[in-house]
């Protein structure tokens, strides 16, 4: 792990209810900062729930309550003089299933966020298309039809849209959840060196069923089980020698 | 008539099916035959009118029917004015209503208001006739006089095209608020996510992620608010003042298409007069058909497709 680096997100007791149910609990764990950190866990253990709490995103959601804190360069993105528009704009994310804006072109996709930051350079905006879109391995295909709507694209060209989309306004935290789960092999390989290549810039917190995904591309590995952070480490030292004999069944494929 | 009715298991299945089959038919030839048979009567009185009067009869102003002059240029022309004018009133309203019921009330608050909204839609024309006799003219009668004496108008009477537009906004925007409400709700919760995702405030949410999104069905709900207004007689009729020539201004006396046919139909006396009504109903019909098949092209083109 890169102990050098300074800590950028530092997450104190967070839990997430959905009602009276509790989703996550008592999550204690921290991501340095230019770095790629990996969530795994079997399907339902709360990691879309924990990522989604990081941006604010639960409060969209009624009855959705999330307690502890979130320290984002030592502020509470809780606190109560936060504007969560602000935490959003700085903390960006790439949704589980594909969600581009379907009436609008590509080219209106990808700077959708720079526009509403208020972008209006021409030039400026024409760059960011082509570098984000670049960046998400979808330019090749798509550079002769910006005009084109965001829908008339197929699956995993609509993640590699929402990608861009996320990489436009070039957020300090970027938060994927299962970004590779719809793409081929190809594109996956290229998302890959993407978030290898963007650690320069930002701190990468990526949700992955795909084990060998997680060992390759990660520097921590966060393994949640039913709501509850079991281990959290250097991903070598979680795949190679991980502490709790749960996260070990969860690794070697014996569960989950 | 039980044995018409075909039984399970009596005789065999085939020959049920035949005469279910031939039931259908029958049923649906009777409403094929009607639709066809009004159809033929429109266009045969239409005809006659048009063959008396030529273009004249849509482009021509002059109705006089004690002299035998059916001309019917100002009526098409006031429903054109009523149903625009009482769009350009409705839609903003009525889209206002439904973002509140929709994305900003509590549900506390947003089920009452979208039944009552419902509630106002269900109400007969009869009755919006009467309240805009007895409210809505009087209400805005002082700022009918007051506008008309600072453009220089001559005095408004209260019934007239202003009372109208007005009158028919009040009745479409019940619809109109009520199907956008219903689209807005559909707009999938992940397109306002990606939105918000990116650093958007609610009212950008709602102009970035949800209006796009919802702005097929908001306008059929439009457009069926306008075939309303285009339609709409009987509460017109009570407050459009009925007189048979081109308004002079907003405020001034005029008629509609319907309104025209109702208000004269019982003293229609000659042939001329009778079928002269029928042609102008059949106008009616032919702009209510255009406008339905142009709001179905739009509505293809606008509608968001094939995310996955
Ligand atoms: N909106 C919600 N309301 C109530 N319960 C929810 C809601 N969203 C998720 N849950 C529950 O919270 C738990 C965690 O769900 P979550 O989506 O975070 O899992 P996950 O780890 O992302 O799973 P997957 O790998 O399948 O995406 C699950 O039991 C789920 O049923
Ligand atoms: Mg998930």
């Amino acid at each position: 792990m890169n102990t050098d680096r300074p800590i950028r997100l530092q997450t104190e007791n967070v839990g997430v209810f959905y009602g009276s149910k509790d989703a996550v609990r008592n999550v204690n764990v921290s991501f340095r900062s230019n770095t790629v950190n990996a969530l795994i866990g079997p399907s339902g253990c709360g990691k879309t729930t924990f990522l989604r709490a990081i941006n604010r995103m639960h409060e969209l959601t009624p009855n959705t309550r999330v307690t502890g804190k979130i320290m984002l360069d030592g502020q509470d993105v809780y606190g109560s003089d936060v504007d969560p528009v602000d935490v959003r704009r700085r903390i960006g994310m790439v949704f589980q299933k594909p969600n581009p804006f379907p009436t609008m072109s590509i080219y209106d996709n990808v700077v959708a966020g720079l526009r509403l930051a208020g972008e209006k350079s021409k030039v400026k905006l024409d760059e960011t298309v082509e570098r984000s879109l670049r960046g998400a391995a979808l330019w090749d295909e798509v550079k002769d039809r910006l005009k084109a709507v965001g829908s008339s694209l197929s699956g995993g060209q609509q993640q590699r849209l929402c990608i861009a989309r996320a990489l436009a306004v070039e957020p300090e935290i970027l938060l994927m959840d299962e970004p590779t789960s719809a793409l081929d092999p190809q594109s996956t390989q290229r998302i890959e060196d993407l978030m290898e290549s963007l650690k320069q810039q930002t701190t990468i917190i990526i949700v992955t069923h795909n084990m060998q995904q997680a060992s390759r591309v990660s520097d921590t590995t966060s393994f949640f089980l039913i709501g509850d952070l079991v281990e959290h480490g250097a991903t070598e030292a979680v795949f190679q020698t991980p502490k709790d004999e749960r996260t070990e069944a969860y690794i070697t494929g014996r569960f989950g | 008539m039980k044995a018409t009715i075909p039984q399970p298991r009596r005789g065999s299945g085939s020959r049920a099916d035949a005469r279910f089959q031939a039931v259908i038919v029958a049923l649906a030839s009777i409403v094929l035959v009607t639709a066809l048979a009004y159809s033929v009567v429109l266009l045969l009185n239409g005809a006659s009118a048009f063959g008396r009067e030529g273009l004249g009869f849509v482009f021509g102003s002059n109705w006089d029917p004690a002299n035998g002059h059916f001309q019917a240029f100002p009526f098409i022309a006031g429903t054109f004015f009523t149903a625009i004018g009482a769009l350009v009133i409705a839609v903003p309203l009525a889209l206002a209503a439904s973002l509140f019921i929709a994305e900003y009330a509590p549900d506390w608050l947003a089920n009452p208001v979208a039944y009552l909204i419902e509630l106002l839609a269900a109400i007969p024309s009869v009755v919006y006739g009467l309240w805009g006799i007895f409210v809505l003219i009087p209400a805005t009668l002082p700022f009918q006089k007051w506008l008309a004496s600072s453009l220089g108008w001559s005095a408004p009477i209260g019934p007239g095209l202003f009372s109208a537009m007005l009158l028919l906004a009040v009745m479409i925007i019940p619809f109109i608020a009520a199907i956008s409400r219903d689209v807005i709700k559909l707009v999938p919760n992940d397109q306002r996510e990606a939105a918000f995702a990116l650093g958007a405030t609610k009212w950008e949410v709602i102009r970035y992620a949800v209006l796009p999104y919802a702005r097929a069905g908001i306008l059929g709900g439009v457009i069926l608010g306008l075939g309303r207004a285009i339609g709409e007689t009987l509460a017109v009729t009570m407050v459009i003042g009925n007189a048979n020539r081109f308004p002079q201004n907003l405020l001034s006396p005029t008629a509609t298409m319907s309104s025209i046919i109702a208000s004269n139909f019982g003293e229609a006396s000659s042939p001329e007069f009778v079928s002269s009504l029928i042609g102008i109903g059949f106008v009616l019909l032919v702009v209510a058909l255009v406008v339905n098949f142009l709001a179905r092209i739009v509505i293809a083109r606008l509608t968001p497709q094939g995310t996955v």
